[in-house]
């Protein structure tokens, strides 16, 4: 028997290169307000709370726990920490709120990506003794999936910069966005490779942000909410560490979450994936059946920014938003961690009739 | 250790124990706005906590009430004394320790604030440090003052008689 619960509200800071001001806790201290706002909650009155960021971002230990000085843990509440994207922190949430003690969540996650050298950073999660002393970065890894795709014939540089393109030109209408423009594919494909296959905008940009959601369960969240948008279903599976031991160019992981939640069970009116690299959404919407579907990352998705540990449930409250204020009735949230989409969350949400 | 049985083509080849990987990674911080004006304060020879809307003084401060979750809004001038309500005597070496052991590091709540600060206590034998002793901050000389807590070299006993500490959680309730 699964609990109904849903996302009632969501609230981000707007992307930006580099935080150069706000610490951690000054920068989301905002978003947590917001975020608490407009579900009409004080910290008091939700059940658990549960924050998603990493330490290797910001180069300090237990960076985390100074950072509940802005949500007002006082008197003590009952908390966790995932060190995954804030989508991750939001499945422990659900998973709480399936245990039927507690009706409401606060799920929030920041990641200042830009104090240290962001892709050697990403370097430390691969497998300490044969991969991460070569100091292989995160692009270069990119373009070793990108670099099989092509060479299995499943997709051509124009495609990759079709996704580009794309999502820039969504991102003009994200006013959260970082990144964002209206340039033709024969302008992109024109330009030099960054690292070979991928030019530089094939690449994310480097994101400091941070973004909140509440999630409440059954009459509570629609006692607090018009529209909740009711999660349906939510998996998230992983795969090997080492890069050799699977195919690149498919995402079994993001089928097998796709297929335990439920995606292909009704019509998808949005889709927000999790594809920091352009050849990464060809192989998602592969995964979860969408095809070419005509409204995949509406917000501009991760090529328009891609805050670390953020991103994610970033999707999550895109898709969720949609749903709330009635411009969707029914889509698919993705997330991916670790290299070349080793790990991946995939969440059906869904409004009231 | 269990013992290795390599396939021929591998006989004779000098067995790997162990290796070592060194990481190194360098990051720029950014202090806060809060944080920023406690470090600033340093470089004048001052101590600035921040007042927060319930009326709790924090030093140093990264910029929110942890009990309340909001901005705290105050800057405080505080005392360059303070009670020592915890330490810690240190015996054992460590890698980057640049300090002589045995010494003491401890936890300092300066008069006026509600948040001990942690520093070396020094001038002091280790045997004679002990909980609600009365310290003061010893500077370095001005020239050398700057956006460090390095511009306080340490915290020594001031003389003064021992003051009540409450033991941690005393008269907590919610």
């Amino acid at each position: 028997m699964v609990r109904d619960v849903a996302v009632i509200a969501f609230a981000q800071m707007p992307n930006v290169r580099g935080e150069t001001v706000l610490n951690e806790v000054e920068m989301l201290m905002p978003v947590i307000q917001d975020a608490r706002q407009r579900a009409g909650l004080d910290q008091q009155q939700i059940g658990f709370t549960c924050s998603g960021s990493t330490d290797y971002l910001s180069g300090q230990a237990f960076s985390f726990v100074s950072t509940l000085d802005g949500v007002g843990p006082w008197p003590p509440i009952q908390e966790s920490h995932v060190e995954m994207d804030g989508a991750w922190a939001l499945y422990e949430a659900w998973v709480k709120l399936q245990l039927g003690d507690v009706d409401t969540a606060l799920v929030y996650c920041y990641g200042k990506s830009a104090p240290g050298p962001l892709h050697e950073v990403l370097s430390r999660q691969l497998d300490p003794y044969h991969v991460a002393p070569l100091w292989p970065d995160a692009i270069s890894l990119a373009a070793l999936q990108a670099r099989a795709m092509l060479d299995a014939g499943k997709a051509t540089e124009a495609d990759f910069a079709e996704v580009v393109a794309r999502s820039r030109r969504n991102a003009l209408n994200n006013p959260n966005a970082q990144l964002a423009w209206d340039r033709h594919e024969s302008d992109l494909l024109a330009e030099e490779p960054l690292v070979d296959p991928l030019r530089k905008h094939d690449c994310p940009p480097i994101t400091d942000g941070a973004s909140a959601v509440i999630l409440a369960a059954g009459d509570r969240a629609r006692e607090l909410c018009d529209r909740p948008s009711w999660i349906r279903g939510i998996d998230h599976r992983i795969e090997p560490m080492a890069l050799g031991l699977r195919d690149l160019t498919v995402s079994t992981s993001t089928r097998s979450a796709g297929e335990k939640a439920g995606v292909s069970a009704g019509p998808v009116d949005v889709a927000e994936l999790h594809a920091p690299f352009s050849p990464q959404e060809l192989i998602l919407r592969e995964a979860l059946g969408l095809g070419d579907h005509g409204n995949v990352n509406p917000s501009g998705g991760p090529l328009a920014a891609n805050p670390v540990m953020v991103a994610g449930l970033t999707r999550i409250g895109e898709v969720a938003q949609r749903i709330m204020n009635g411009t969707a009735s029914r889509g698919v949230a993705h997330a991916t961690s670790g290299p070349c989409l080793q790990q991946n969350l995939v969440i059906v949400l869904e409004g009231d009739g | 250790m269990a013992e290795i049985i390599l396939p021929p083509a591998l006989e004779g080849v000098e067995l790997v124990r162990s290796v070592r990987t060194p990481a190194r990674m360098e990051y720029t911080y950014t202090a806060g706005v809060a944080t920023t004006r406690f470090l600033r304060g340093l470089a004048d020879g001052r101590i600035l906590g921040e007042r927060a809307p319930g009326g709790k003084v924090y030093v140093p401060s990264r910029g929110a009430d942890p009990q309340l979750g909001v901005p705290t809004t105050e800057q405080v001038d505080l005392p360059h004394t303070g009670t020592l309500v915890s330490f810690c005597i240190v015996n054992v070496a460590f890698y980057g320790q640049g300090m002589e052991i045995p010494y003491t590091s401890g936890l300092i709540l300066l008069d006026g604030s509600d948040l001990p600060l942690m520093h070396l206590i020094q001038e002091c034998p280790v045997e004679a440090v002990h909980i609600g002793m009365r310290v003061e901050a010893v500077w370095v000389d001005e020239a050398d003052l700057g956006p460090t807590l390095e511009s306080i070299r340490y915290f020594r006993p001031n003389g003064e008689p021992d003051a009540p500490v409450a033991q941690p959680g005393a008269g907590v309730t919610w």
